[in-house]
């Protein structure tokens, strides 16, 4: 499979979870569990192209597929090496505070702005139901999703006023 | 990656809010969680688990499991019990207090479904979990105690030795004599209240990591907690190993909410588990033993009685609390219930009070600090009495906490309680939420669809809340009984560059500690925001600490620090008169800089002074060559933030739905460090106390089973859940060196009695008196239909 | 949160499936979405000895217009369901209730064939099936069979598929100019329905022709609301002669109790909710 734009060859035994290859055989551990029965979305990835719960597939599963993890989303963006704009829109909305739900949240963000680049504070709140944070009480996250909604449309990574 | 910041170069002192010093590693996934760590070498560990509520342990056949690919060990509790006895409570609330041991593996006895039984140690974690299912343990089963008054029959004794299920009983009559109080008055209202058991689930489960070095028998524990320090401590205390021979690490900490103020039974396995086998042993829980044996919170049974005149005057309050303890006693388990007893007088003027808590055993798993940690129980059942009283005396609830309240001008006010509250201004705080949420508005909506017959019914429920925190003054908490001080240490250091290291003895685990420690640093020294390091969370970095818990950090912390950098002022001021060739009394400071009074020429950078005295050519005599300030403080009081929070609900009477339509805060924090910061502890602090109102509760069945294992039955609120909040604050500063008070916990204590009272305040024209949490639709259907046939109280 | 050990194949056409399930027996799985399988694994209340991936083989995938029906391979994710415009135009509350399973996640992996032959009624899939009186195909050793979806749930977690069965396709009638709703009533976002109602409505003349209401989680398979239905059948499109009927959505139904509600109160809401259901598929 392909993760974050490297081709990873490896031997897995089935039962291996995908987040469990991610972190332990290929060291990404920017990709976090956080429960056993796919609620919280902490370990949102996406394979092609697709948020998905990387505790519930399979590695072998992705055979064959392209995985985006939270450690390869900003090269996606300008490849200047600046952060993507979800990711500069959290820092700048304080949308996280502990961090652990983070990358599943943002990984999430990144689905559900591809599916609809100009969301409502609703539509935000609904795209995002498969992911729990405790920290944020979710305001700053929406906050930061229309923010990071706006920077994508504009193809910018500058900060920007926050929609009303 | 680098992170764009374009504003202006003035953010990063007191009062404004710099994006966090924390944000680019866990936005860009490059963190350092406990389970992100396994030197090579790592063995895994897996726990089997009583699979019933109390049970006697017959045989443990673990003779499947050791013979299994990869395993290197199987331990039972039998192996442990000469090591550690028992794990620590740290909190005998009164002298007379049961205290069973508490072995970190069970042994003869399973007292809550959850409690570990055996270990088994593999080279990976898919082995150890494989062996684990093969263990066989017999149990011969006894009756549960699920029940709380039922336990305190002591039918069934969950501690033989001990013969009873009580584990303490806490008296605290203050003020008038109570009987004749309420004798003497106009309105008693009585009722009782339900705080169910709640998960705190920080969405990272806990971790740890026990690193031994063999040869010098050194131990470098790393774990997702909050309390680095007082693990190390309790460590050495319950194994009997030296304290500094054991190193605490707290890496990125993903969420505590008082869940990770423990010292656990799993922690102490890696750590005797590697001293045995001289390996590094990792354990990382997954969410189902999350839910099943991280500790509890709530899980009370408050009755309450309020006594006052028919005009509405408070006279006297009577609490007779029932704490559920679960099986054991934790850290500070027996405390919990205690600390809310100084609450729940809360902002009203009285003249007599008792508070009565008993203590009760129960088959279930343990309870503890869960964020606000007694005074969320404190603040719920007197903002929902007020509210009783008011519906009782035909008054407007917000009038009759305004007859009731201190008012600013009273400030200092000694409480019944005993607690001399500093500083408030409620009215100006209740003012502001009154304007912001449209208050006579709503009330005038609400009585038209009362009039209408409306399916949809609108409720406005008030909390007018104060809380302690700030923990805490160390004498007071000789007072009572607790084990340690409640002060907090800070170093801050001049590096020869001019760059400026901080170390902290609390213990981030998301609060944003490096980003307003930074500004207090930043203000009190004049250098740039960005040119401060903060070091936490490492026993080794930071020797002495008491970490965090009870909103501390700023208003013990944050005040240390503060009084570290004014030491480090003073060197560098006499340092500066020297090189200056002027009087001490001469040099003024502001901005980072040193100069003469009346020759502004004359002058020296605090970076400047930095390298001076590192080079150490030219300086005092009286003075080492040294920047550097230390400083502890120990707090003279707690600190009292308040606030007025307004919450109206929309209640689908068909269905019994409820829904947010306006959650209005203004909270008085005191003076703020960083705005931003402070709104998202609101922010969260309100979810949470949202989320026990209406959609989380632990349920255990009658067999002592655990319903709510998962996060499937366990209903955390997502984004969709929850409404947007309208957040506002007033500014009444503390009586301390910044102003400050706490915010960690004050939005989890306020919000949960203001949605339940607009809940129950949509509901009174069906006669419901009050609603059991969560607030279910189902809950809130039957009460209209018990209220419709007169039986809902 | 670590599955027991399991063989995995991984075949890529449905000859190959049938053939692996007839060798391995019961101690084969299917495994398609994986969302409610991995996790019954993880917890190893499930300890399948094979599992079977059918998410390579490529002709479960896709909908066709089958002239009066369409037919939905098994293996067809909601996402692709809730985004195709055949669905869409001729069974659009298969669409709208779709578009309400799980989260956005589990959609892209979840499929219509996975949450039916779970055979779980407190899902969304098998009440809306139910309604729109799909009709499954299953294939095994002896070839393809059809199964009505009246026939094909038969208990909590039990369908009319043989264990050397896997459901191939799923066939929806064509349900053009038919107004449709589907209420789901839940405590949060990411819960289970306590009830949910589908309701699709004929409208002739001014009033409701035929009416049809699937209801999840009222019982241990999908029930269809009967008496509702024959009561709406030629109804006034009013408010309370909708209301009239929906008051027997609930009759002959047994719902479950459980940590959400009780049997009662999830009558009362099958009652409630059809009534929401039919009136905004009546327009």
């Amino acid at each position: 499979m392909t993760v974050d734009g490297t081709d990873y060859t490896d031997d897995v035994e089935p039962r291996t979870l995908l987040v469990h290859h991610l972190r332990e055989a290929l060291g990404l551990t920017g990709t976090n569990v956080g429960c056993d029965t796919s609620n919280c979305g902490a370990c949102t990835v996406h394979v092609d192209g697709q948020s998905v719960k990387s505790c519930t597939m399979l590695a072998i599963q992705a055979d064959g597929r392209e995985v985006l993890t939270i450690q390869g989303l900003a090269d996606t963006w300008d490849g200047e090496g600046s952060l993507h704009p979800l990711q500069q829109a959290f820092h700048e909305a304080h949308a996280l505070q502990c961090g652990y739900c983070t990358p599943g949240m943002i990984m999430a963000s990144l689905d559900l702005l591809a599916e609809n680049p100009d969301p409502s504070d609703d539509e935000v709140r609904h795209g995002l139901e498969g992911n729990l944070c405790r920290c944020t009480g979710y305001q700053n996250i929406v906050k930061a999703v229309r923010a990071a909604a706006v920077q994508i449309r504009q193809g910018s990574t500058k900060s920007q006023e926050v929609p009303a | 990656m680098t992170v764009i910041d374009d504003r202006p170069a003035d953010v990063g002192g007191v009062g404004t809010a710099p994006w966090r010093k924390e944000d680019a590693h866990l936005v860009t996934g490059q963190t350092t969680w406990t389970d992100n760590l396994a030197p090579v070498g790592t063995l895994h560990m897996a726990f089997v688990r009583a699979t019933m509520a109390h049970a006697r342990i017959g045989s443990i056949d673990t003779s499947e499991a050791a013979g299994m690919p990869n395993v290197v060990g199987v331990f039972t509790g039998a192996d442990f019990a000469e090591e550690c006895p028992t794990l620590p409570c740290a909190w005998p609330v009164t002298p007379d207090m049961v205290h069973p041991a508490h072995p970190p593996i069970a042994v003869g006895k399973v007292r809550f479904a959850g409690d570990p039984v055996a270990v088994v140690v593999a080279r990976d974690r898919a082995s150890a979990v494989d062996a684990a299912e093969t263990v066989l343990v017999d149990y011969e089963p006894l009756p549960a105690v699920v029940d709380m008054e039922q336990s305190l029959t002591d039918e069934v004794v969950l501690h033989e030795d001990e013969g009873t299920n009580k584990a303490f009983f806490f008296s605290m009559p203050t003020g008038a004599d109570i009987d004749e109080t309420f004798a003497g008055a106009d309105v008693v209202v009585k009722r009782r209240f339900i705080q169910q058991r709640l998960l705190p689930t920080p969405i990272e489960p806990r971790a740890v990591l026990c690193i031994p070095q063999a040869a010098s028998g050194d131990f470098t524990i790393y774990s997702a907690t909050q309390i680095p320090h007082i693990l190390r401590t309790m460590l050495a205390v319950v194994t009997g190993m030296p304290e500094h021979k054991i190193r605490v690490i707290a890496p990125d900490v993903g969420g505590g909410f008082g869940a990770k103020l423990q010292v656990t039974g799993e922690e102490v396995i890696a750590l005797l588990v590697a001293k045995r086998l001289g390996r590094p042993v990792k354990w990382t829980e997954t969410r189902s033993e999350t839910n099943l044996t991280m500790h509890h919170g709530r899980g009370q049974i408050q009755d309450i009685e309020i006594a006052a005149t028919k005009d509405g005057k408070l006279l006297g309050l009577k609490v007779d609390l029932l704490a559920d303890m679960g099986a054991y006693l934790m850290l500070v388990t027996p405390g919990v219930p205690i600390l809310g007893a100084f609450m729940y007088p809360a902002i009203y003027k009285m003249d007599a009070y008792r508070f009565n808590c008993t203590g009760v055993f129960t088959t279930k798993t343990p309870t503890d600090a869960y964020r606000g940690a007694g005074r969320p129980e404190a603040t719920f059942a007197i903002e929902r009495i007020m509210d009783e009283l008011a519906d009782e005396l035909d008054m407007d609830p917000m009038e009759l906490r305004k007859l009731n309240w201190i008012t600013h001008e009273e400030f200092p006010y000694e409480m019944v309680a005993g607690l001399t509250y500093d500083s408030g201004n409620y009215e100006a705080a209740t003012a502001r939420a009154m304007e912001l949420f449209d208050y006579e508005g709503l009330r005038a909506e609400q009585a038209q669809r009362r009039a209408d017959g409306d399916r949809i019914q609108l409720g406005i429920g008030i909390s007018t809340f104060t809380e302690m925190c700030g923990l805490a003054p160390s004498r007071v908490l000789g007072q009572l009984d607790y084990g340690a001080g409640g002060w907090e240490a800070a170093t801050v250091r001049m590096l020869p560059s001019g760059k400026v290291q901080v170390v902290t003895g609390s213990s981030p685990h998301g609060q944003g500690h490096e980003t307003t420690l930074s500004q207090i640093t930043s203000s009190a020294l004049g250098v740039p925001f960005d040119d401060i390091e903060v070091l936490h969370g490492d026993t080794q970095v930071s020797p002495m600490g008491l970490d965090t818990y009870g909103s501390r950090s700023l208003v013990v912390g944050g005040i240390a620090l503060q009084k570290a950098a004014g030491k480090v002022v003073d060197k560098a001021r006499k340092l500066a008169a020297h090189l200056l060739e002027a009087s001490e009394d001469d040099i003024e400071f502001a901005d980072g800089t040193f100069s003469v009074k009346g020759s502004p020429d004359a002058s020296k950078s605090i970076q400047e002074l930095a390298l001076a005295i590192f080079a150490a050519h030219d300086y005092p005599e009286d003075m080492e060559p040294d920047l550097t300030g230390h400083a502890i403080f120990d707090p003279e009081n707690f600190s009292y933030p308040h606030g007025t929070h307004l919450c109206a609900v929309e209640i689908d009477t068909e269905t019994g739905h409820t829904s947010i339509r306006t959650y209005v805060a203004v909270d008085d924090v005191g003076k703020v460090i960083n705005p931003q910061i402070v709104e998202g502890q609101v922010h969260g602090g309100i979810a949470q106390g949202i989320a026990q109102a209406l959609y989380e509760g632990v349920v255990y069945d009658d067999d002592g089973n655990l319903v709510t294992g998962t996060l499937v039955d366990y209903l955390v609120p997502a984004a969709p859940d929850l409404p947007s909040f309208t957040t506002d604050r007033t500014e009444t500063p503390a009586a301390n060196e910044l102003g400050v008070k706490g915010v960690g916990e004050a939005g989890t204590i306020a919000s949960t009695p203001a949605v339940v009272n607009a809940v129950v305040d949509a509901l009174r024209p069906y006669g419901v008196h009050d609603v059991e949490m969560p607030c279910t639709p189902e809950r809130v259907w039957r009460a209209i239909q018990s209220g419709q046939k007169g039986g809902a109280q | 949160m670590i599955p027991a050990s399991f063989d995995y194949v991984a075949p890529t056409s449905v000859d190959e499936v049938v053939s692996t399930l007839a060798e391995h027996g019961d101690d084969a799985k299917v495994l398609a979405g994986g969302h409610s399988l991995l996790p019954l694994m993880k917890l190893r209340f499930a300890v399948p000895a094979m599992v079977v991936d059918i998410g390579r083989v490529e002709e479960l995938r896709g909908v066709r217009d089958a002239g009066d029906h369409l037919a939905i391979g098994a293996g067809t994710t909601h996402h692709e369901i809730v985004h195709d415009p055949l669905v869409r135009q001729h069974c659009g509350l298969l669409a709208e209730a779709t578009s309400m399973v799980g989260d956005a996640q589990v959609r892209h992996r979840g499929t219509i064939g996975g949450a039916t032959a779970h055979g779980d009624s407190a899902g969304d899939l098998p009440a809306v099936v139910s309604a729109l009186e799909g009709t499954f195909v299953a294939q095994g050793p002896g070839g393809r069979r059809e199964i009505a979806a009246a026939d094909f749930f038969q208990g909590y977690l039990e369908t009319a598929l043989a264990a050397d069965e896997v459901l191939v396709e799923v066939r929806i009638p064509k349900h053009d100019g038919w107004g449709f709703a589907y209420e789901k009533f839940n405590r949060v976002a990411q819960a289970w329905a306590i009830v949910g109602v589908a309701a699709l409505v004929r409208r002739e003349n001014g009033s409701v022709a035929e009416a049809r209401i699937g209801l999840t989680n009222m019982g241990a398979v999908p029930v269809r609301a009967t008496a509702s239905e024959e009561a709406l059948a030629g109804a006034d499109r009013t408010e309370d002669a909708i209301r009239a009927a929906c008051q027997h959505a609930a009759d002959g139904t047994s719902p479950p109790a459980d940590l959400s509600a009780q049997p009662d109160y999830r009558q009362h809401l099958a009652r409630v909710l059809s009534a929401r259901a039919v009136a905004r598929a009546t327009g």
